[in-house]
C-alpha cells in the first residue's frame, strides 16, 4: 500500500489544458488534472465523449493540438511527453507504463505462448536468463490466477477473461508505476468482469500503482478508482472523489448517468 | 480536552436536475464540536439530515458552505471542499465510517475484509488477520465463515463484519451510522462495549442510534439535528 | 568470351553504381538493411536475384568467381550462376575457396577459412529477422532504429519452451557490431561463428525484398542466446563418410530406397580437397559426386 503522505507529494502525471481537434471538431477540450503516485483515476462518459482521445494523449500515442502532458520519470524529473524522444517514449511504454486494451488481442501476441507474452518486456529490458524469465512469468500467471501449467499455451487457446488477465500480467511484470486501461472489462461476461475487477483492485493496492481507467461503466469506476472525471462532448464536466461524484452528483449529466445505472 | 472535530455552519442542498432542477435543502448552519474520547449522538426524526451530516463529515457528500475541520495528523484541517487527495488521506489516517450496509467486495474473504484497514495502516498480513479474527469472534461470527466472502452471509452477519471492519482500525474519529440496528441483544452489547473501549482510547465518535437504550449507554452528549433543518 | 550484347556482368553501369552506393552504405552501417532499387534479373526470385546483383556490381575483370549452393559447387543453381557470369563478364571461375576472390553463396559459408580481400556474397530470401513475430515493416524498422530487440529473444524463448533448447538451426539471428540484429540468411547456425571477426567482406543481397546489408571485415558477430541456454554450434555424431572430417557441416544423403544413408560434407570443395590430401572416411567406397549428386 502506498504511503499517501510521503511518496505522493509530487505529482506523477500532470495534464495541462489538453485539447485535440480534428479541423473544426474538438474531440477533447481544456482538460487539466494532476495524478499522484498510487492514485486511480476513472474517466467516465459515453461513447464519443472524448475519453478515449484523452487517454491516447495522456499515454503519448496521440499528439495534443493544445496543452501538454508531463510525467515524472524514474529519476524524479517531471518532463513533457512532447519533449521525449521516440526511444524514450517507447521505453516508458515498455517499462514504467502499462496499457491494458479493451481487446486483449491488441495487447497480446496471440500466436506466442503465455510465458513469452509475459516475459517479452523483461527480455526487452535486457533480461537474459531463460530460467529466471520463465520463473517470473510463471509467478505472474499465478498472480493473475492463471494455472501455471498453461504457461506454454498461446493466448488464442484462452478464454476472454483469461486473456485479459494475461494482458494485465504482461503489463505489470516490469512493475510499472502507471497503467492506462481502456474499458478493461468491456466485452466480458458479468461474472468474469467481477473477478477481473477484484483482481485489478487488489493488484493496484498491492503494487501501489497509479492508474487511469477509461470506462463507461460506473460500477467499474466505483470499484477501482479513487477519483473520477466525468466527460461530455470533449469536456470534463465534473470531477471529484469517486464516491462523492457517484453519491452526490452535481451536474445534470452526471445525475443522469448515475440515475441510469442499477444500484450496486 | 482535545478538539477532534469542529463543524461550523456547514450547509447542504441537493439540486435535482432530473426533476426540473428543484432544490432540496437538507441542512444549514450545522455547527457542533466533538472532543477526543467523546461520543456525540445526532438525534432527530428520519429525514432530518442525520446521515447527510455524517456523509458530509466523511466527504461522501460535498458541503455547499461552512467548514468541517478534523484533527488530521495533529492539525485541525478543513475537509469541506478539500482536494480529493486530502480527503482520501484523512479517511486512511483519521476518519472511519461504519455504515449500516456492507458494500460487499466480491470474492474477498470476511477475514480479509476486516483486516484490510490494518494492512492499509501498515500492519503485516498475519498480525492483521489475527486481530481481525479476534474481533469477528467477539462479534459472534463463527470461524468457519471467516474464509468466505461476506456477500454470501445473512444481513445481520454482513452488518457485524462491517462493524468489525469499522472498529478494527486505529483512526481517532469514528462515524457510526446505526451500528446496532437489527442486531440481537448480545451483539448489541458487544458493540456498546466496543464503543466504550474506543472512548477509553480517546476516539471521538459521532453516532446515529435509534435504539434509546443504546443511546443512553453510549451518548456523552446529544446534538439535535432539527435545529439545523433547512427551511424548504 | 564476353557476349557483345551484354554490358559487363549483365547490369548497366548506372544500376551497378546504384547498387555499389547501397553496398557502401551497408558497409558503413554493419548489419543495417539498406533499401535498393532491385532489378529484374533473368532468373526467378528465390534463385539468388539479390546475390547476383551484388556480385554483378562488385565484379571486376580480374576477379575469380566461385558460386556455391548449400555448400556445393555443382548444383543447378550454382552452375547456372557461374555460367551466367562467365558469359556476361568473362571472369575466371573456380570451385576452389582458396582461389576465389568473390564467392556467391546460398545457405553456406565455406569450411576453409576466408582471407582478407575475399568477398562472400549471400543470397537472402527474407532479410528481416523480426518479420515472423512482427509483420509490420514500419514497426520492425522502428524497432531496428531504436535497437528494441526483446522480440528476438521471444522467438528463442518459444524455442526453449517448446523443444527444451533453442531449436532454431538456420537463419539464427545475430547481433552485428553490437548494434543491429541481423538475419544471416538461411545459413545453418553451424556457420554463425565463421561470421564473427571474419577477414573477408560479407555482403547480403535480397532481390525480392530489395535490401542489401553487410558485415565488414573483422566485425563482431554475436549469436543471440540466453545465459542459461548459450548458443551452441551444431554437433554431428559422426565424421564425414567420405573425407573423415570432424569439423565440417554434413549433409544427409539417402543412398538407396531401403533407407540407407550417409553423412558427407556439404562443402564439396573442402571434402574433395581433404580426399585429395589422402583423408578417407569410413564409407568412402564410391566417388562422392556419384553418391551425393548423381
Amino acid at each position: 500500500m502506498v504511503d499517501m503522505n510521503s511518496a505522493s507529494d509530487q505529482p506523477l502525471l500532470v495534464a495541462e489544458e489538453l485539447g485535440k481537434s480534428y479541423g473544426r471538431l474538438a474531440a477533447c477540450r481544456d482538460v487539466s488534472f494532476v495524478l499522484y503516485p498510487g492514485e486511480v483515476l476513472a474517466i467516465v462518459g459515453e461513447s464519443g465523449s472524448g475519453k478515449s482521445t484523452l487517454l491516447q494523449m495522456l499515454s503519448a500515442q496521440l499528439a495534443p493540438s493544445a496543452g501538454r502532458v508531463s510525467y515524472r520519470m524514474r529519476d524524479g524529473v517531471l518532463r513533457s511527453l512532447a519533449d521525449l524522444g521516440e526511444a524514450e517514449r517507447r521505453f516508458l511504454f515498455r517499462t514504467d507504463w502499462g496499457y491494458v486494451h479493451q481487446d486483449p488481442a491488441q495487447g497480446l501476441r496471440m500466436a506466442v505462448s503465455a510465458g513469452a507474452n509475459v516475459g517479452e518486456r523483461l527480455m526487452a529490458i535486457g533480461w537474459n536468463n531463460y530460467g529466471r524469465i520463465r520463473q517470473t512469468a510463471s509467478s505472474w500467471l499465478q498472480r493473475v490466477e492463471i494455472d501455471a501449467a498453461r504457461i506454454d499455451d498461446a493466448p488464442r487457446t484462452y478464454s476472454g477473461g483469461m486473456r485479459q488477465r494475461l494482458q494485465i500480467a504482461r503489463n505489470l511484470v516490469t512493475e510499472p508505476r502507471l497503467v492506462f486501461m481502456d474499458e478493461p472489462t468491456g466485452g466480458l461476461d458479468v461474472s468474469v468482469q467481477a473477478r477481473l475487477l477484484d483482481l485489478m483492485r487488489s493488484l493496484v493496492n498491492e503494487l501501489g500503482l497509479a492508474a487511469i481507467v477509461v470506462t463507461h461503466d460506473l460500477a467499474v469506476a466505483r470499484l477501482l478508482s479513487h477519483r473520477v472525471m466525468v466527460m461530455k462532448e470533449g469536456r470534463v464536466i465534473e470531477t471529484g472523489l469517486t464516491d462523492q461524484v457517484l453519491d452526490d452528483p452535481r451536474e445534470p449529466y452526471t445525475q443522469l448517468l448515475v440515475s441510469s445505472i442499477l444500484p450496486p | 480536552m482535545t478538539l477532534m472535530l469542529d463543524v461550523e455552519n456547514a450547509r447542504k442542498t441537493f439540486t435535482m436536475h432530473l426533476q426540473g432542477g428543484i432544490s432540496l435543502p437538507v441542512v444549514r448552519d450545522v455547527s457542533f464540536k466533538v472532543n477526543a474520547g467523546e461520543c456525540v449522538v445526532l438525534s432527530g426524526p428520519s429525514g432530518a439530515g442525520k446521515s447527510s451530516i455524517l456523509k458530509m463529515i466523511f466527504g461522501n457528500y460535498r458541503c455547499d458552505g461552512g467548514r468541517i475541520s478534523v484533527r488530521h495528523q495533529g492539525e485541525m484541517t478543513n475537509l469541506a471542499g478539500a482536494e480529493p487527495r486530502l480527503v482520501l488521506n484523512a479517511r486512511r489516517m483519521t476518519i472511519g465510517y461504519v455504515s449500516q450496509f456492507l458494500r460487499a467486495v466480491p470474492r474477498v474473504p470476511a477475514l480479509d475484509v476486516v483486516a484490510e484497514p490494518l494492512l492499509t495502516a501498515g500492519l503485516s498480513r498475519e498480525d492483521a488477520r489475527v486481530r481481525a479474527g479476534a474481533l469477528l469472534g467477539r462479534l459472534n461470527i463463527p470461524e468457519r465463515l471467516w474464509s468466505l466472502p461476506p456477500s454470501t452471509f445473512s444481513g445481520g452477519e454482513q452488518q457485524r463484519v462491517n462493524i468489525a471492519r469499522g472498529f478494527i482500525s486505529n483512526v481517532p474519529i469514528l462515524l457510526l451510522d446505526e451500528p446496532t440496528a437489527s442486531l440481537d441483544a448480545a451483539n448489541r452489547a458487544v458493540v456498546v462495549d466496543l464503543i466504550a473501549a474506543k472512548k477509553q482510547a480517546g476516539v471521538a465518535m459521532i453516532a446515529i442510534v435509534h435504539d434509546d437504550e443504546v443511546r443512553m449507554q453510549i451518548a456523552d452528549r446529544t446534538v439535535d439535528v432539527t435545529t439545523f433543518a433547512a427551511a424548504a | 568470351m564476353n557476349a557483345p550484347t551484354y554490358n559487363f556482368a549483365y547490369l548497366d553501369e548506372q544500376t551497378k553504381r546504384m547498387i555499389r552506393r547501397a553496398i557502401l552504405k551497408a558497409i558503413a552501417i554493419p548489419g543495417y538493411q539498406v533499401p535498393f532499387a532491385s532489378r529484374e534479373m533473368p532468373m526467378p526470385y528465390g534463385w539468388g536475384t539479390g546475390g547476383v546483383q551484388v556480385t554483378a556490381a562488385i565484379l571486376g575483370p580480374h576477379d575469380v568467381l566461385k558460386v556455391i549452393d548449400q555448400g556445393s559447387d555443382d548444383t543447378t543453381n550454382a552452375i547456372s550462376i557461374r555460367k551466367f557470369f562467365a558469359k556476361t563478364a568473362g571472369v575466371e571461375t573456380t570451385t576452389s575457396t582458396e582461389e576465389a576472390s568473390v564467392i556467391q553463396t546460398r545457405h553456406r559459408i565455406p569450411e576453409a577459412p576466408l582471407r582478407e580481400g575475399q568477398v562472400l556474397v549471400f543470397q537472402v530470401p527474407i532479410p528481416e529477422p523480426l518479420r515472423f513475430l512482427e509483420p509490420r515493416e514500419t514497426e520492425t524498422r522502428r524497432m531496428h532504429a531504436l535497437a528494441e530487440y526483446g522480440l528476438m529473444h521471444v522467438k528463442l524463448y518459444e524455442d526453449i519452451a517448446r523443444f527444451g533448447h533453442i531449436a532454431t538451426s538456420y537463419a539464427y539471428p545475430v547481433k552485428v557490431n553490437a548494434r543491429y540484429v541481423m538475419d544471416p540468411s538461411p545459413t545453418p547456425k553451424f556457420d554463425n561463428p565463421k561470421m564473427d571477426n571474419c577477414p573477408a567482406l560479407q555482403l547480403f543481397g535480397a532481390g525480392r525484398e530489395k535490401r542489401i546489408y553487410a558485415i565488414p571485415p573483422y566485425t563482431s558477430v554475436v549469436s543471440l542466446d540466453f545465459e542459461d541456454h548459450p548458443f551452441t554450434r551444431y554437433k554431428f555424431d559422426a565424421p564425414c563418410a567420405l573425407c573423415g572430417a570432424e569439423d565440417s557441416y554434413l549433409d544427409e544423403i539417402v543412398t538407396d530406397d531401403k533407407g540407407s544413408r550417409m553423412f558427407v560434407c556439404s562443402d564439396t570443395d573442402y571434402c574433395e580437397g581433404r580426399q585429395a590430401a589422402g583423408h578417407r572416411g569410413v564409407e568412402n567406397a564410391a566417388p562422392h559426386k556419384e553418391g551425393a549428386h548423381g
